[in-house]
C-alpha cells in the first residue's frame, strides 16, 4: 500500500533558527500517525507545512503518490488535508451548520443559486448527517458560542469531513479535555480510521499517544530522529530520544549558596490556571521553572508580577508580605518581568532604545518639571555599553534591533531599576547563539550580585545548566522540585508530562 | 564598544525624525505660494491673521486630541465640548457671575467631559471610538436643552477682548488667540517631550501591554490625555465664542473632523504611539489655508467638505504609505 502523504527532505528557516532539517514524514491511510517532540522540536512547523500555513523552503510533497504543491490552508483543505487546531477556527456567532459549510454553502436551485442564495435546509441536512458520522450530538442550527470545548472539536471535525478528508491533523485536540471527552475522542479517531482516513496525532501526553497512535514520530531539534511501531518502543526510550541533546556551547552558572530568601510565594492560585503554588527564591539564585506550555508558568509569573489578578495566595519580599495588584506595584517593589513574547509585551518597537531602557525609571530621573535627558541618556549608554547592545544610536528605534539586542533592551529596562527580583519567561527563545551566551553571562552576572532570578524555559539544556533549584510545573501545580544535582532531562519530562512519575520517583 | 554610541548617529536620526514635519511644511508652503500668486489677497497680513484667528481654537483643541490619539485613543466629542463650554460661560456671564468664574466654570465643564471620556475609557473598557460618540451626542443635547435652541449673545466686552483683542507687536497686530495658542503650543510640547507623563503617553500608545508589564498605570494615563483634551478643548470654545461674540448651541458642529484631520495630516499616527505637536499646527495651518484659499479661489462654498474629506483620505493614505516605507506595516 502506498502512504497517503510523504514528505520528503523537508527544511524551513526562521530567522535566527532552523525549525526543520531535512525531515521525511509518512502516514498511511486508516493510520494514527503520533508526532512527538520537545517545545520547538519542529512538530508544528512541520505540521503547517503540510496545512499551507507556511511555505517551505525546501523538500517535496506527495499525496496518493502524487507531487503536490500546497498554496495554502484552503487549498490543503480542498486537497484533503484538513487540520484541527487548539485554537478553533470557528465563528462564535454562526450556527454548526454555517461553519462546517463556511465559503461552500449549497446554494438554491436555478437563478436565485446563481444571485447567492443558500438551501439552508439543505446545508442543515447535510451537516446533520455529518455530525451522526462524527457520533456528535448537536444540532446544526445551535450557535457555535453555546458549544462546549468538546462539541466545538467535534463540529471541527465534522467540517474536515465535510471536505472529504484524507489526512486529518490535530495539534494537542486533547489539551483542553475532561477524560471523558478524551475517550470520546479516541472513538472518532477510530471510527475515522476505519473510513481509511489518516489521522496525524500532536500530543505531550506521551500516555495518550501510545495509546491511540499505530507509528511514532520522534523530532528533536528540528530534525528526525525517528519512526517506530508503538509495541516496538517503550515510552521511556521515547523520552529520552525526545529530550537527548548535546550540552555544548552553554553557559553554566556558578553554584551559588542558598542563604537569604527574597521572594517567597504562599498558595498562589487562580482558577482553570494555576493551583496552590508555594515556593522560596533566595537571593542571587536562579530558580529554572520547567514544564510543558500549557502548564501555567507564564500565567503564575504573571500573577506574581500582579498583570493578571489572583483568586488566592500570598507573596513575601524580603520576608514581609506585600500586596501585588498591578505590574505598577510590582515595579514600585522591585520586581521586573521579561515577558515570553518580548516583541508585544517587552518591548514598544516604535519607540527609540533609550526611552524603551529608560522606562520604569523615569520618575527618578526628573529635575523640578522634566525628565532630566542628560541623565537618561548616560543611564542607556551606560546599559547599552555594559550589555553589548549592538545599535546605532540611543535613538534608534527597537524595531530595527535584532532578536538577541532586542532581549538585551529588555534586559536593561530592569536592570535601570536595580530590582530585587527579576522573572525571565524564555529568556532565550529565538534568539541566535552567540546572544544566548552572553545573555546567559549576563543572567549568572545578575545572579551574584544578590538578585533573585526566577527564570522560565522550555529548553532543557538552558534549564539544567543555568539553575540553582528546578522547579516542575505540570497542569497548573507544581510538580517536583529538584535540586541542580538531581535533575536530569529524563526526570524534568516525566514530570512535566505528569504521567511516568511512578517510574521515576 | 564605545564607538558604537558615538555622537554623530545621533544626529542622523534627529534629522530623520524630522523629515516628517519638512514634508508638510513643504505642503504648506507650497499651498500658500500657489495662493499668493493665484490671488492678490492672500499674502496680506490681514487675511494672514484672519487665517491665524481662525485656526488658533481648532488647533489648541487639536493639540488636545493628538495626545489622545498618541496613547492610541480617539475622541469624537471635541465638537460639542467646545460648543458647551463656551455656552456655559457665556451663560454664567449673562448670570452676572464675573468673567473669572465664567471661564473657570467654561474650561471646568470641559475638563470634565474629558475626565468622563476617560473613565469610560479606561475604567468601563469601552471602546474610545463608543464612548466619545456618545458624550458627542449627551454634550450637544446640553446646548440645546439649557439654551432651548437659542444663541446667548450680548457678551460683556472684557470677554470678548480675549478673542477679539491684537497684540500690537512692532507694528503689527498679532490676535490674542493666535498668542494664546503659541504658548499652549509650546507648554504641551514641553509636556510630551520632557516631563514623565508624555514618555508615558508615547509608551502607552506605542504598546499598552508592554507599557502596562514596565509598571505604567495605563489607565491613569488615558483619564489624563481624555481630561487635558477635554480643557484644551474648552479653551479653543471659549476663544471661539470670544471671538465671534455670540454662544450657538449649533457652533462648532462638525469641528471634530477639523480637529482630527489636523492631527492626522499632522503626522499623529491613528495606531497610537506618533506625532508631535509641531505637526499638529503645521496640519491645523493647512487645513485653514486650505479652506481660506477655497474662498479666496471661490470654490463653491459646497463643495468644500467634499475637498476637505478628500485631503483627509490623502493624508491617511500617506501615513499608511509611511509606515509600510519603515516596516510598522505588513
Amino acid at each position: 500500500m502506498e502512504p497517503i502523504v510523504r514528505m520528503e527532505g523537508i527544511s524551513k528557516a526562521f530567522p535566527g533558527v532552523q525549525a526543520l532539517d531535512m525531515v521525511d514524514f509518512e502516514a498511511y491511510p486508516g493510520e494514527v500517525m503520533g508526532l512527538v517532540g520537545e517545545n520547538g522540536a519542529g512538530k508544528s512547523t512541520l505540521m503547517k507545512i503540510l496545512s499551507g500555513a507556511y511555505k517551505k523552503d525546501t523538500g517535496r510533497i506527495f499525496l496518493d503518490g502524487k507531487r503536490i504543491e500546497i498554496e495554502n490552508p484552503y487549498h490543503a483543505q480542498r486537497l484533503g488535508i484538513s487540520t484541527i487546531y487548539q485554537e478553533f477556527n470557528l465563528t462564535p456567532n454562526q450556527t454548526v451548520a454555517q461553519n462546517i459549510f463556511c465559503n461552500r454553502e449549497p446554494r438554491e436551485k436555478g437563478i436565485l443559486g446563481k444571485l447567492g442564495f443558500i438551501n439552508r435546509e439543505k446545508m442543515e441536512e447535510e451537516a446533520e448527517k455529518i455530525l451522526e458520522i462524527v457520533g456528535a450530538h448537536v444540532s446544526p442550527k445551535s450557535l457555535v458560542k453555546d458549544l462546549s470545548v468538546a462539541e466545538k472539536q467535534m463540529v471541527e471535525i465534522a467540517k474536515a469531513l465535510s471536505f472529504k478528508a484524507k489526512i486529518i491533523i490535530m495539534d494537542e485536540p486533547t489539551s483542553a479535555l475532561v477524560p471523558e471527552e478524551v475517550e470520546k475522542l479516541f472513538e472518532i479517531i477510530n471510527q475515522l480510521k476505519s473510513q481509511g482516513i489518516a489521522v496525524i496525532f500532536i500530543s505531550h501526553r506521551l500516555e495518550e499517544v501510545f495509546k491511540i497512535a499505530d507509528r511514532i514520530t520522534i523530532l528533536r531539534d528540528g530534525k528526525l530522529i525517528g519512526v517506530m511501531k508503538k509495541e516496538e518502543i517503550a515510552p521511556e526510550k521515547v523520552i529520552y530520544l525526545m529530550v537527548n541533546r548535546p550540552l555544548a556551547e552553554m553557559f553554566r552558572k556558578e553554584e551559588s549558596k542558598l542563604e537569604d530568601v527574597v521572594l517567597e510565594v504562599r498558595n498562589l492560585s487562580k482558577k482553570g490556571v494555576v493551583e496552590d503554588i508555594s515556593f522560596k527564591l533566595y537571593k542571587g539564585e536562579i530558580l529554572g521553572i520547567a514544564g510543558l506550555v500549557g502548564s501555567g508558568r507564564t500565567e503564575m509569573a504573571r500573577l506574581i508580577f500582579g498583570a493578571d489578578k489572583k483568586d488566592n495566595g500570598e507573596i513575601y519580599l524580603e520576608g514581609k508580605k506585600v500586596e501585588i495588584n498591578s505590574p505598577e506595584d510590582a515595579v514600585r517593589l522591585g520586581i521586573g518581568l521579561v515577558p515570553e513574547d518580548r516583541q508585544n509585551q517587552g518591548l514598544i518597537l516604535k519607540l527609540a532604545v533609550r526611552e524603551n531602557i529608560g522606562i520604569p525609571i523615569l520618575e527618578k530621573l526628573v529635575n523640578l518639571l522634566f525628565v532630566n535627558k542628560e541623565k537618561l541618556n548616560s543611564i542607556a549608554r551606560e546599559f547599552v555599553q555594559k550589555l553589548n547592545i549592538k545599535t546605532p544610536s540611543l535613538l534608534q528605534k527597537a524595531l530595527y534591533l535584532s532578536g538577541g539586542n532586542q532581549q538585551k533592551v529588555v534586559l536593561a529596562k530592569w536592570l535601570s531599576l536595580n530590582p530585587k527580583v527579576l522573572i525571565l519567561d524564555e529568556p532565550t527563545r529565538g534568539i541566535d547563539v552567540g546572544a544566548k551566551v552572553e545573555v546567559h553571562a549576563i543572567m549568572s552576572q545578575l545572579a551574584k550580585s544578590g538578585i533573585g532570578i526566577i527564570m522560565i524555559s522550555s529548553e532543557m539544556p538552558e534549564v539544567l545548566a543555568m539553575s540553582d533549584r528546578i522547579l516542575v510545573m505540570s497542569e497548573g501545580r507544581l510538580a517536583a522540585e529538584l535540586s541542580k544535582k538531581e535533575a536530569t532531562q529524563e526526570k524534568i519530562m516525566a514530570y512535566a508530562s505528569g504521567h511516568y512519575i511512578s517510574n521515576y520517583s | 564598544m564605545r564607538n558604537r554610541v558615538s555622537r554623530r548617529p545621533l544626529t542622523q536620526v534627529f534629522k530623520f525624525q524630522r523629515i516628517q514635519e519638512i514634508g508638510i511644511l513643504l505642503i504648506l508652503f507650497i499651498l500658500s505660494l500657489f495662493l499668493s500668486i493665484a490671488t492678490p489677497t492672500f499674502l496680506t497680513s490681514t487675511n494672514i491673521f484672519n487665517i491665524l484667528r481662525a485656526f488658533s481654537w481648532i488647533a489648541i483643541s487639536a493639540f488636545g486630541i493628538s495626545m489622545v490619539i498618541i496613547t492610541g485613543g480617539i475622541d469624537l466629542s471635541v465638537g460639542s465640548v467646545m460648543a458647551l463650554s463656551g455656552l456655559i460661560t457665556a451663560m454664567m456671564l449673562r448670570a452676572n457671575l464675573g468673567d473669572f468664574l465664567s471661564i473657570l466654570g467654561g474650561l471646568l465643564i470641559g475638563a470634565f467631559v474629558g475626565f468622563i471620556n476617560g473613565l469610560l475609557v479606561s475604567k468601563a473598557n469601552l471602546p474610545p471610538f463608543v464612548a466619545t460618540l456618545g458624550t458627542m451626542s449627551i454634550a450637544r443635547g446640553f446646548c440645546y436643552g439649557l439654551t432651548g435652541g437659542w444663541p446667548v449673545r450680548e457678551l460683556p466686552r472684557s470677554f470678548m477682548f480675549w478673542g477679539q483683542y491684537d497684540i500690537p507687536i512692532l507694528g503689527i497686530g498679532i490676535p490674542l488667540p493666535v498668542v494664546v495658542m503659541i504658548i499652549l503650543g509650546i507648554v504641551v510640547s514641553l509636556f510630551l517631550n520632557r516631563t514623565v507623563w508624555g514618555y508615558k503617553i508615547y509608551a502607552v500608545g506605542g504598546n499598552e501591554q508592554a507599557a502596562r508589564l514596565s509598571g505604567i498605570n495605563t489607565g491613569r494615563i488615558k483619564l489624563l490625555v481624555y481630561t487635558l483634551c477635554g480643557l484644551l478643548t474648552a479653551v479653543g470654545g471659549l476663544l471661539m465664542t470670544a471671538r465671534l461674540g455670540v454662544a450657538a448651541p449649533t457652533a462648532a458642529s462638525g469641528y471634530e473632523l477639523d480637529i482630527i484631520a489636523s492631527a492626522v495630516i499632522g503626522g499623529t499616527s491613528l495606531t497610537g504611539g506618533e506625532g508631535t505637536i509641531l505637526g499638529v499646527l503645521i496640519g491645523a495651518a493647512i487645513m485653514q489655508v486650505l479652506r481660506t484659499g477655497m474662498v479666496l479661489l471661490g470654490f463653491p462654498a459646497y463643495w468644500q467638505p467634499s475637498a476637505i474629506g478628500a485631503i483627509i483620505i490623502l493624508a491617511i493614505m500617506f501615513d499608511q504609505y509611511r509606515k509600510k516605507k519603515m516596516g510598522l506595516l505588513r
